[in-house]
């Protein structure tokens, strides 16, 4: 099991927060792979998962963004209809919650992943590819980039 | 540790002879040189011969802050120019500053007053002492700076601003003391953590803390950072400046510099004398001040004294902390509520940084309360719920300490702004809506 690393930075609702965060990342060369973010009337986390969070992170510290990395677990299915339903119904039948997922397409490789943050992500990631799913690494993130 | 130990060990009675003879003093001499006081005293019908005792005060009409700005810029002086040699302005946020004039007894008196607190607070002729208020035309650092050289301390007035520099200094020159705003002691400590030196390079030892008030969660904070030990004074400078009231190394309550300052405890709306240590409004009446004697004037400081000799053998009465002030209490739905109550709540946390700003709304014809805090706890970014229990709490902490219901708004760390002077801490707008 090898949960991949994701950025959450908290942005204030204020006008041009959001591209202030992401021009701090094209800045130091940082790739955005997939991102989430939920409205709510203050404030919103904004969730990344990029090329290099290493340098997303010392670059987000510097220029004063409360951030942190969480661990979550990415998950590799077919880009068909069903793949994600399938992936879901094993997580459900073994009574494992979501916190919440967000997914991205890779059309180079006609594959989709979706993160998912869950409370234990040894016991989801062990349901999952026990239920033939590939758990997506750390490196390949890098290596797609 | 004393500086003058006989007049500070005075016993009650000597001192209240001292005060009488003084007050008579004061009066007379604001009737013949202010024509302000000559009108007004004439209008209460009071002469320095109906002041048979201290409790006669309360026959003399106070002084405001309106009445120095009202009589802008000399109005008040009672020397001619020629002997006036120094002038100071507070910061006239709101209107014309208010201007005071000192005498070269003025000076002397006011750095009298500063070595006996900076004594009393632990300083020596061996420090090292880093002056990190804003010099120029606020009084406190130079307040300052004057008494710490009369006890021989070494003084570096470096002045606030340029945070990293004066960090340099005190790395460098071995600063043992730091005057400072409680605030801004915190963000220097923030600054100093930030860079690369560790905080073994610094050899503070004390804090000698003023013109804001701190509660003691703040200066808590302040000492563990820096690992000093810190002490608080008081002052305004249409009274002198900073060397009114300070603590003690016992710190508990400031010393009244009561042989220059005679200080009275009053029921803000009616002026009338609360009975002693009850809380009320400090009213100051200058004793021996030439530039601009003061009657009765309106601190508008919420504060009680204590009149029992301290274990320190001090016996000048001692003021309890700054509660709050009369005008900046904020009345919200009723209730009286004071920006230090606040930040006592926030100072307990640490998940938020102890920087806040308060924003008083009127929506229809209620009064909302906004208190913007600060993240600083990242963990909790792993989700919305995590931050909503953060909110939750902190209104639910304000609640049991105020009694009323209040909005939090979580912003981002550093974005509230750090005061180097006075914070300003409260927003209202509901005077815009009138």
């Amino acid at each position: 099991m090898t949960p991949v690393k994701q950025i959450s930075v908290f942005v204030e609702n204020k006008h041009g927060k959001l591209s202030s965060i992401a021009r701090h990342l094209a800045d130091n060369g940082v790739s955005i792979r997939a991102l989430c973010m939920a409205d709510t009337t203050d404030f919103g986390i904004f969730r990344l998962i990029v090329s290099d969070y290493e340098a997303a992170e010392k670059a987000l510290k510097a220029a004063g963004v409360t951030c942190s990395v969480t661990e979550v677990l990415v998950v590799e299915i077919e880009d068909t209809p069903g793949a994600f339903a399938d992936a879901m119904s094993l997580l459900a039948d073994n009574s494992i919650s979501l916190e919440y997922v967000y997914a991205f397409l890779t059309p180079e490789v006609g594959k989709a992943y979706i993160i998912i943050r869950v409370e234990d992500n040894a016991a989801a990631a062990k349901v999952l590819s026990d239920g033939g799913i590939k758990i997506v690494s750390q490196d390949e993130i890098k290596a797609n980039a | 540790m004393f500086f003058q130990k006989d007049i500070e060990t005075m016993s009650r009675k000597q001192l209240e002879e001292l005060q009488l003879e003084r007050l008579k003093w004061t009066v007379d001499y604001c009737y013949k040189n202010v024509p302000f006081y000559t009108k007004k005293l004439d209008e209460a019908g009071v002469t320095a011969d109906k002041i048979k005792s201290l409790d006669d005060i309360r026959y003399i009409p106070p002084t405001t802050k309106a009445d120095l700005r009202d009589n802008y810029p000399f109005g008040l002086f009672a020397k001619p120019m020629k002997e006036i040699v120094r002038l100071h302005a507070s910061s006239g946020t709101t209107g014309k500053p208010t201007v005071v004039g000192y005498t070269k007894h003025d000076l002397d008196l006011w750095s009298d007053c500063m070595a006996r607190l900076c004594t009393a607070a632990g300083a020596t002729s061996d420090d090292i002492v880093q002056i990190s208020f804003g010099y120029g035309m606020f009084t406190g650092a130079l307040g300052l700076h004057y008494g710490l050289e009369k006890i021989g301390a070494t003084v570096i007035p470096n002045s606030s601003g340029n945070t990293e520099k004066a960090l340099m200094y005190m790395r460098d020159f071995g600063t043992t003391v730091l005057v400072a705003t409680p605030s801004y002691a915190l963000y220097m400590c923030e600054t100093a953590k930030s860079l690369e030196y560790p905080m073994s390079d610094y050899k503070l030892r004390l804090g000698l803390l003023g013109s804001e008030g701190c509660t003691p969660e703040m200066r808590t904070q302040i000492e563990n950072g820096w690992g000093l030990f810190a002490t608080d004074n008081y002052g305004m400078s249409e009274l002198i400046g900073p060397g009114v009231s300070g603590e003690c190394q016992e710190r508990c309550g400031l010393h009244f510099n009561e042989d220059y300052f005679l200080p009275e405890i009053v029921d803000p709306e009616t002026l009338e004398a609360r009975d002693e240590g009850e809380y009320g409004e400090l009213l100051v009446t200058t004793l021996t001040k030439e530039g601009i004697p003061l009657l009765r004037y309106r601190t508008r400081d919420i504060t009680k004294l204590n009149y029992e000799p301290c274990k320190c053998g001090r016996t000048h009465a001692r003021m309890e902390k700054v509660q709050g002030r009369s005008d900046d209490m904020l009345k919200i739905r009723g209730v009286n509520i004071f920006p230090s109550q606040i930040e006592s709540v926030l100072i307990g946390m640490d998940q938020v940084s102890p920087h806040y700003q308060l924003v008083v709304r009127r929506e229809g014809f209620a009064d909302t309360l906004e208190v913007q805090v600060e993240l600083v706890d990242s963990s909790l970014l792993d989700s919305y719920g995590k931050i909503q229990e953060l909110q939750k709490n902190i209104a639910k902490r304000i609640q049991t300490v105020l009694g009323i219901q209040c909005k939090i708004s979580i912003v981002e760390h550093g974005t509230i702004e750090r005061f180097v002077g006075k914070a300003k801490r409260v927003v209202d707008l509901r005077k815009e809506n009138k």
